[in-house]
């Protein structure tokens, strides 16, 4: 922009945000067609987009039967909403809230001490959810207190043991003072599904798992949506806004900065306890393991990957991760997913040239050679996963061996490891070598090593997102260019 | 009395390993201002390095060499395995982010430290491994001690505790007496102004991870001299560091020593004279204790922020 166009024709409106609602016409647009088409989906409006996309998932049941699957969309519904909540406390409060699951467990718990037969107490969901909500906000209001004054650095650490706090009073609470109120590590069991005047919405149908659970989670992702929404536009969420670009200048203006923070950190935690209902009534039974250090990272790595700050990106994120963790249980369905990755980021790094076509055939030409060579020294080294179709083959390609002598899996491994860390600091030339067997190697410990457990493989998988974005794109896919802490 | 005397031992030796786990917090924090997540698995890495270094030398039960050789070679193999790990952490994750966004740096150690314990659970699996230290020349570790009055403190104990305390005095010396350790220090006074004096921010940096990681293997094999260890005892043992190192003061070295010893008094206490289920209530509630009234902890600074 130049100093002539300093005043816009058509101003912001009195009230609005000016530097938000120029933030577009700061970022350099696309020319072409594909420009025209980005200025033209600008102009939809977001409530369409919202509409659009409601639409777009209340389909799934349609296309899928399956029980499965449609639980997969109930779980995925949930963790968009669970993003959304951690993006008001990190992506707009630009707090590290380390204890976020733990008021996802606090609502999951409440709900069941409130509507089951553990004390005999029944609340129409419709008293004992807003009630739930509430709990949220007043415990996540005292947890911010003692830290209000401080950094982000304390407020993290008081919030990771606030998890950790949770886990030892739900796993322990089955004896106090002889008292048993959580269950322990056995959890609640028989929960009441979502129930008012009268009438209860029943969780399974013949042993399926009950659509509606999945429309009722989707109405309330609505609600979540619309609501923070409406609290980012408001006057709180400018505020929250000029916090995290400058807090000593946010402070100067007059703001109430510790409040703010805390009402962000409040604000998340009341939307994680009303999710945490909506698993409780779906699951009818809780435990203490449900909501541990793993889940934070799960919805961490979904805010992260979509961007923080932006809840379309949040919402894209729980979109990506949630189906991918379900998808990387089958080592099936993995093995497509791991190929097609290694594939797409090899043509990201390298686009379509002619180095690409050379380090293809070289990393095919070297796999088949690697599994002849192989396969002549001993048979047992080749003979072993094969499988039809795609795995087929594989298996003249990849070596996998019937046995594993025990040190082939740390080796090749931390080998791998060692090598993708070289090549990131490795001279062009040395790295255009070296790729060829760092791929190899690479389908190689797939093959072997983490085929066979998924479970730390999908959470590598989530580990390795972070770090990577962290380092290649920190504002995710679709998010803002600037978190900062405070 | 004898209950006290045995909790006062307990807690000294939880104490002194929270105390040299604390250290590695402290220092990473002082030069970097980045809470080091991963710090924790860097120690349940440590533990495992151990483990591997014990079997290789024989076992505990049928060792190739003398009992403390085996002891000082375990303890060695796992503080230089851990220095790597925290150089190749430092470079790779931390140092391309060291002039982005606060938060970035936070969330790659949230990921590196769930890396690190995922990538573990994979090659070794969950299964707990244990040192058996029983074993080594007929329980003599465990039998044989110091009496007093009625309570026997093993050996084990006495080797554990002095050592800790041996690697702190060393700590000390390398940071007040020696060059690097000034250049450390006037890093993390001001780091722009120790790079403009010539000191070699990047080496300093590579130094802290090579120390606080170093202390994190010793303080891992401490550890899994006395209970069995497994892939996730980095969360609880990081956790617990962590919040030695609040106590204390983070940033203060001298702090991190208190913090980790009021740590493990406090834990051994609680667990002997209250309940062993609610010592993490208890912990939590000193947290919040210094959170309200003294957030800069015990030994610390409080933050005097430059506009």
């Amino acid at each position: 922009m130049s100093e002539q166009t300093g005043q816009p024709e058509h101003g912001p409106a009195i009230g609005q945000d000016e530097w938000v609602a120029r933030h577009g016409e700061r970022r350099s647009t696309r020319d072409g067609p594909l420009g025209t088409l980005e200025t033209r989906l600008r102009r939809v409006p977001w409530w369409a987009w919202l509409v659009l996309f409601l639409a777009a998932m209340s389909l799934l049941p349609l296309f899928y039967s399956s029980g499965y699957v449609r639980r997969v969309g109930f779980d995925t519904v949930l963790y968009m909403m669970l993003a959304l909540g951690l993006n008001v406390v990190v992506g707009w409060g630009g707090l590290l809230d380390l204890g976020y699951v733990a008021f996802y467990g606090i609502g999951a718990y409440a709900y069941a001490m409130l509507d089951s037969d553990k004390f005999g107490i029944h609340l129409p969901s419709l008293v004992s959810v807003p009630l739930i909500v509430v709990l949220g906000a007043v415990v996540g209001l005292m947890l911010g207190l003692p830290s209000r004054r401080l950094s982000g650095d304390y407020l993290a650490i008081v919030s990771l043991f606030f998890l950790e706090l949770f886990q030892t009073m739900t796993t322990n609470g089955d004896n106090v003072f002889g008292h048993n109120l959580t269950g322990g590590p056995f959890g609640i069991l028989n929960i009441d599904p979502l129930h008012a005047f009268g009438h209860s919405l029943t969780v399974q149908h013949a042993g399926v798992f009950a659509v509606s659970y999945y429309y009722l989670a989707l109405a309330c992702f609505a609600l979540i949506f619309v609501a923070l929404r409406h609290v980012n536009h408001s006057r709180t969420g400018r505020a929250w806004r000029s916090l995290r670009e400058d807090p000593l200048a946010a402070e100067a203006m007059g703001m109430p900065v510790n409040w703010l923070k805390l009402m962000a950190f409040s604000f998340g935690a009341a939307t994680a306890a009303f999710t945490g209902t909506l698993y409780a009534a779906l699951n009818t039974n809780v435990f203490p393991l449900g909501f541990y250090f793993v889940l934070l990272i799960i919805v961490y790595t979904m805010v992260i990957l979509g961007g923080s700050g932006s809840m379309p990106g949040v919402v894209l994120g729980a979109l990506i991760i949630s189906p991918l963790l379900e998808v990387l249980r089958d080592p099936g369905k993995s093995r497509v997913v791991f190929y097609i990755a290694v594939i797409g980021a090899v043509i990201v790094a390298f686009r379509v040239s002619r180095r690409l076509g050379a380090i293809a055939a070289a990393t095919a030409a070297f796999g088949f050679v690697a599994h002849a060579v192989a396969g002549a020294i001993d048979h047992q080294w080749v003979a072993g996963g094969k499988s039809g179709g795609f795995g087929g083959v594989l298996a003249h390609w990849v070596i996998v061996p019937t046995h594993l002598a025990g040190w082939v899996a740390p080796v090749s491994y931390v080998g791998l490891i060692a090598l993708g860390l070289f090549l990131t600091v490795a001279s062009p030339v040395v790295r255009l070598v070296l790729l060829v067997p760092t791929l190899y190697l690479a389908a190689f410990v797939w093959e072997n090593v983490m085929l066979a457990s998924p479970e730390p493989t999908r959470y590598i998988v989530l580990g390795m997102i972070l770090i990577v974005l962290m380092i290649v794109r920190p504002n995710g896919l679709l998010g803002e260019k600037r978190v900062e802490i405070v | 009395m004898d209950t006290f005397i045995q909790l006062t031992v307990d807690g000294l030796t939880l104490g002194s390993v929270y105390a040299l786990i604390a250290l590695g917090y402290t220092l990473v924090y002082g030069v970097l201002k980045l809470l080091n997540f991963a710090h924790g698995d860097v120690f349940m890495v440590g533990t495992f390095i151990g483990f591997g270094m014990l079997q290789l030398l024989g076992g505990t039960s049928n060792p190739l060499v003398p009992v403390w050789l085996l002891l000082v070679l375990v303890t060695f193999a796992a503080m230089a395995g851990c220095a790597v790990l925290g150089v190749v952490i430092e470079r790779f994750a931390y140092r391309p982010l060291r002039d982005a966004p606060r938060i970035a740096p936070l969330i790659s150690a949230l990921g590196v430290s769930f890396f690190l314990a995922n990538s573990m659970q994979l090659l070794f699996g969950a299964e707990p491994r244990n040192y058996n230290t029983f074993a080594l020349s007929g329980g003599a570790l465990y039998l044989k001690g110091v009496d007093i009055g009625s309570v026997r403190v093993p050996l084990l104990r006495i080797i554990t505790i002095s050592s800790a305390f041996a690697l702190m005095v060393v700590l000390w010396f390398l940071v007040n007496r020696t060059r690097t350790g000034k250049a450390m220090r006037a890093t993390s006074f001001d780091r722009e102004a120790a790079a403009m004096m010539g000191i070699d921010i990047d080496r300093v940096i590579v130094f802290t991870f090579i120390l606080g990681s170093a202390l994190a293997g010793a303080a891992g094999v401490m550890f899994a001299l006395r209970v069995p260890t497994n892939v996730a005892v980095g969360f609880i043992a990081g956790l617990k560091g962590f919040t030695a190192a609040v106590i204390g003061g983070i940033g203060s070295i001298p702090g991190a020593m208190a913090g980790g010893l009021i740590l493990g008094f406090a834990e051994a206490y609680t667990q002997g004279y209250i309940s062993t289920k609610w010592s993490d209530l208890f912990v939590f509630s000193i947290l919040i204790g210094f959170m309200i009234f003294r957030p800069q902890g015990l030994l610390g600074r409080a933050d005097i922020r430059k506009v």
